[in-house]
């Protein structure tokens, strides 16, 4: 295939959706150990945000999202930064607004399967934790979370893919990934199908690293091998 | 902030008439696609190489790659060879409506034939054994063993699916077409009330999704009734004539 000399271009493109789905990952995946905490707790009120998030969330086109915070956002912002006498003009960048999308739709699907791996760990364990004198937090972070990660890893390498392709969205609002630099690339070309098929092989190529790195994660998160993480 | 409740009430009507072409759009490109997905998974379920080779790919490339490369290989890619341009082909490829049908169900085509794989491959095997040891024929034991069943067992999957196409719907915004997400995104044009409007239109969204949970539960609960089958004990002082219908019922 004949790229001329646009092949710079798609690089960089690449470049910025890793930085955009690895940014994304980091941020959903506090989402969803918020969520699920809040879905797990015993208190009502925070029981009910964190079904409302889901409920709302997982309902929502990615895209709607997407947009909303990109042209929304800053009025938002501002609107809450009023309430602390800020009121200089905040701006939301294509980067920004597509972290803060895709990692609240992540961290939807990701709430999920933290609370359906969270609920997997015996109620033993968070006892034992106690029975030791570790604080509810420490038992968590040491005991709780390393074995929730073993169960979790398969669900939430699925939902990377999901966040991966979801970060072609971004590029409608003007961020510069591998769909924007393939449209720049097509402009001067007139060579649509060239270019998008190489872009579509590129997130081929991203995608199958995903798994093959989640299926090392799965090794590592569970040095026991004893084969529970399917 | 400034919040104009106004502008959603004057715009509901378009939006409503966005929603009709996000699902027809779900609608048609749904059904496609399952009748692309049945011999996909066939296919895939089959146990010979080179018949699993090509659905194989197919779900590869549309599983592993974004919808929105997928609509604009259809939409922009089919217009740079010349051969396309001047086919009988061309008069449905330059509509972006058709575009959109087009790349929607074989997404779905592709994800659903997944579904549909593992719903076959999740029938016990004693229920084939079975088929097989009445004397049917393969063709017969798709018909009347495997489809019913993987039918069944696929159903609630399929319900996400749905979901899934029903939020994909709204990349249609991206090549021209005025759906939930293209009319909001049009009014805004207009209004300049992003926040207001999207809010709108995520309601409709959320109203649809609500609807399709609600279908597929109703779905589930008719065609897996053997699922939900709580046996009552007839009353011994049942009127001997009625004993049946209790039983039936």
């Amino acid at each position: 295939m004949d790229l001329q000399g646009f092949g710079h271009l798609l690089i960089s493109g690449t470049w910025i959706t890793i930085q955009l789905a690895l940014s994304s990952l980091l941020v959903g995946l506090v989402f969803g150990l918020l969520g699920a905490s809040a879905k797990l707790s015993k208190n009502r009120l925070a029981r009910w945000l964190g079904t409302g998030y889901t409920t709302l969330v997982r309902g929502l086109p990615e895209l709607l999202l997407v947009l909303t915070i990109y042209f929304g956002g800053s009025q938002f912002l501002m609107w809450i930064a009023g309430f602390f006498g800020y009121d200089e003009y905040i701006e939301i960048g294509p980067f920004v607004a597509g972290v803060a999308a895709l990692s609240i739709a992540f961290g939807a699907y990701a709430t999920e399967v933290f609370r359906m791996a969270m609920m997997e760990i015996p109620k033993g364990q968070w006892e034992a934790g106690l029975a030791c004198g570790m604080s509810t937090p420490r038992t968590f972070f040491r005991i709780i979370l390393p074995q929730v990660w073993r169960l979790a890893i398969p669900g939430l390498g699925n939902l990377f893919q999901v966040l991966l392709k979801d970060t072609a969205l971004v590029s409608v609002v003007g961020l510069n990934d591998i769909m924007r630099q393939s449209q720049v690339a097509i402009s001067s070309t007139k060579e649509p199908f060239t270019f998008f098929l190489v872009a579509a092989l590129i997130y081929l190529l991203l995608t199958a690293a995903t798994t093959g790195f989640t299926m090392f994660m799965e090794r590592v998160a569970n040095p026991a091998g004893r084969g529970h993480s399917s | 902030m400034s919040w104009e409740w106004g502008v959603i009430w004057q715009y509901i009507p378009r939006l409503l008439d966005g929603a009709w072409l996000t699902l027809e759009l779900v609608l048609v490109s749904g059904l496609i696609g399952i009748a692309l997905a049945i011999p996909l998974a066939l296919m895939r379920a089959s146990s010979r190489t080179w018949v699993k080779a090509f659905p194989f790919l197919y779900i590869y490339f549309f599983r592993g790659t974004p919808l929105l490369v997928q609509i604009f290989l259809v939409y922009y890619g089919a217009s740079q060879f010349e051969a396309v341009r001047e086919s009988f082909l061309w008069p449905v490829l330059k509509q972006p409506y058709w575009c959109a049908i087009i790349a929607f169900s074989l997404n779905t085509a592709a994800y659903s034939a997944e579904l549909f794989r593992s719903a076959i491959q999740a029938i016990p095997s004693g229920e084939i054994e079975a088929a097989e040891a009445m004397g049917m024929s393969k063709p017969v034991q798709i018909r009347r063993i495997i489809m019913p069943r993987a039918f069944g067992i696929a159903l609630p999957a399929y319900g996400n699916e749905v979901i899934l196409m029903l939020k994909g719907s709204a990349l249609a915004s991206t090549i021209t077409l005025l759906d939930i997400t293209g009319m909001a995104r049009t009014i805004i044009a207009r209004t300049y009330t992003p926040l207001e409007m999207f809010l709108a239109a995520g309601l409709v969204y959320l109203a649809i999704s609500a609807l399709i949970i609600a279908l597929f539960r109703f779905m589930e609960y008719r065609f897996n009734r053997y699922q939900y089958y709580h046996h009552t004990d007839t009353p011994e002082d049942l009127d001997p004539q009625l004993r049946d219908q209790h039983i039936d019922s």
